[in-house]
C-alpha cells in the first residue's frame, strides 16, 4: 500500500477578489481507505477547500497535493467529483451522460453505474429534464461512485434527498469505495453520516479548527461529534425585539 | 438481530459488545464463521475500518481467531466463552446492586427482590 498521504495542504489559502479570504493557512493531511467528513457552519470554507481540491479554483497562497501532484491532468484521472449543483445539459438522458463518462474517464464502470441505476429504478433512456430534483442528484452520485478512483470529492451529498434515498447513498458509498480509496464529503447533516465516517475535519471561518478521529472525539469528549458541533459553532439566540412598555 | 447504536459513545466499543452478545447467544457458535468486515459494516451501516477495529478488540480477548485461509471464527475454547459470560453476569449484579443502594436497599434487600423475580408478594 501506498504510503504516501492522499491530501496534503500547506498553508493553502484562498481569497476572492471581493476581499473575503474564504480559507486562511489551512494545512492537513488526509491518508487512503478512509471515509473523512468535512464539517462546518454555512460560509465556512468547505466548499472552496473542495474546490481547491479538484483543481476548479486556485489557491492565493500555500499549496496542495494529491498524490504527490498539484491539481491538473493526472489528479483529474484519479479524483471523482461530485460539485454541490446539477452540470447535466437538462436535454440529455442519462444513457447520453453515460456515454460521457464512459469517454472521459478510463476508470468508469458501465455496467456498475447500470447496475445501481436500476436498483434506484431509474431509467437510463429517461431524459434528465423529466427527473426530480433528488434524482437527478442520485444519477450524479451513481456517475461518480461508478469511478474507480483514488479520491471521492463531494460537495453535500446527502443535502438534497429524502431520508430512504439518504440510506442508500450511505450504504452506496460504504460498500463501493475501493479499499485504496479516500472519499472526502463535506455536509451539515453531522448525525445521519457520523457512523460512516473515520475522521472529521472542522473548518471555521476559513481556519481548520480540529482534525481528529470520530471514535477519538467520542472519547475525550464523551460526546457525538453531532454534539461537539453544536458546542463550538452555538450561534448566541438573537435577543429578538423586546416591547416597550407604553 | 439489529444493531444499536448510541451517540455517547465510541461506535467500535458499541460494536464489539454487540458482537460479543451475539457469540455469547450462540448467534456465532464456537467454531463458527464470523461474515466478512465489510458484510457486517454495511449490515450495521458503520465504517469498514471501524467494524475492524471493533473485531481486533474480540481477537485481543481471545474470543475470535483469524484464520489464514477461512477468515474470521469464533472460538473452539468454549472456556473462554464462559469466561466472558461471567464477567458480564458479575457486572450485571454489580449494576444491580449499585442501583438498588440508591434507592436505600443493602445487598441482602437487593437479593431478596431478585429471588422473587421482580414478582409482587402473594
Amino acid at each position: 500500500m501506498n504510503e504516501q498521504p492522499l491530501i496534503e495542504c500547506k498553508n493553502l489559502t484562498k481569497s476572492y477578489t471581493t476581499g473575503t479570504e474564504a480559507l486562511s493557512h489551512v494545512s492537513l493531511t488526509v491518508g487512503r481507505g478512509k471515509i473523512v467528513g468535512l464539517l462546518g457552519p454555512n460560509g465556512s470554507g468547505k466548499t472552496t477547500l473542495i474546490k481547491l481540491l479538484s483543481g476548479l479554483l486556485t489557491p492565493t497562497q500555500g499549496d496542495v497535493c494529491i498524490d504527490g501532484h498539484a491539481p491538473g491532468i493526472y489528479t483529474k484521472s484519479i479524483v471523482s467529483y461530485l460539485p454541490d449543483r446539477m452540470y447535466f445539459p437538462k436535454w440529455m438522458r442519462v444513457n447520453d451522460i453515460l456515454a460521457f463518462f464512459a469517454d472521459f474517464y478510463p476508470d468508469f464502470d458501465r455496467k456498475k453505474a447500470l447496475d445501481m441505476l436500476s436498483s434506484l429504478g431509474i431509467a437510463p433512456g429517461e431524459k434528465i429534464r423529466r427527473l426530480s430534483k433528488g434524482t437527478q442528484e442520485k444519477v450524479q452520485l451513481v456517475l461518480v461512485m461508478s469511478r474507480k478512483a483514488q479520491l471521492y470529492l463531494m460537495d453535500e451529498p446527502i443535502a438534497g434527498v429524502d431520508p430512504a434515498a439518504r440510506d442508500f447513498i450511505l450504504n452506496t458509498i460504504l460498500t463501493n469505495y475501493n479499499e485504496e480509496g479516500t472519499v472526502l464529503l463535506s455536509t451539515h447533516l453531522i448525525s445521519d453520516i457520523e457512523r460512516v465516517l473515520d475522521e472529521v475535519i472542522f473548518l471555521q471561518n476559513g481556519h481548520l479548527v480540529r482534525q481528529d478521529s470520530v471514535d477519538r472525539i467520542r472519547e475525550t469528549e464523551g460526546k457525538s461529534v453531532d454534539a461537539l458541533f453544536r458546542d463550538i459553532f452555538r450561534t448566541p439566540v438573537y435577543p429578538g425585539y423586546t416591547r416597550k412598555e407604553a | 438481530m439489529q444493531w444499536k447504536l448510541t451517540d455517547d459513545r465510541p461506535i467500535y466499543l458499541q460494536l464489539a459488545e454487540q458482537l460479543t452478545q451475539r457469540i455469547l447467544a450462540g448467534a456465532y457458535p464456537p467454531g463458527g464463521r464470523i461474515p466478512a468486515v465489510r458484510e457486517l459494516a454495511a449490515e450495521a451501516g458503520v465504517n469498514p475500518n471501524t467494524m475492524q477495529r471493533a473485531l481486533s478488540l474480540l481477537e485481543d480477548q481471545r474470543l475470535v481467531v483469524t484464520n489464514r485461509t477461512s477468515g474470521r471464527t469464533v472460538t473452539e475454547n468454549t472456556q473462554a466463552i464462559s469466561r466472558v459470560r461471567e464477567q458480564q453476569a458479575k457486572d450485571l449484579a454489580k449494576q444491580y446492586v449499585a442501583a438498588m443502594e440508591t434507592l436505600g436497599y443493602g445487598p441482602q434487600d437487593a437479593a431478596q427482590f431478585l429471588q422473587k423475580g421482580g414478582k409482587d408478594d402473594e
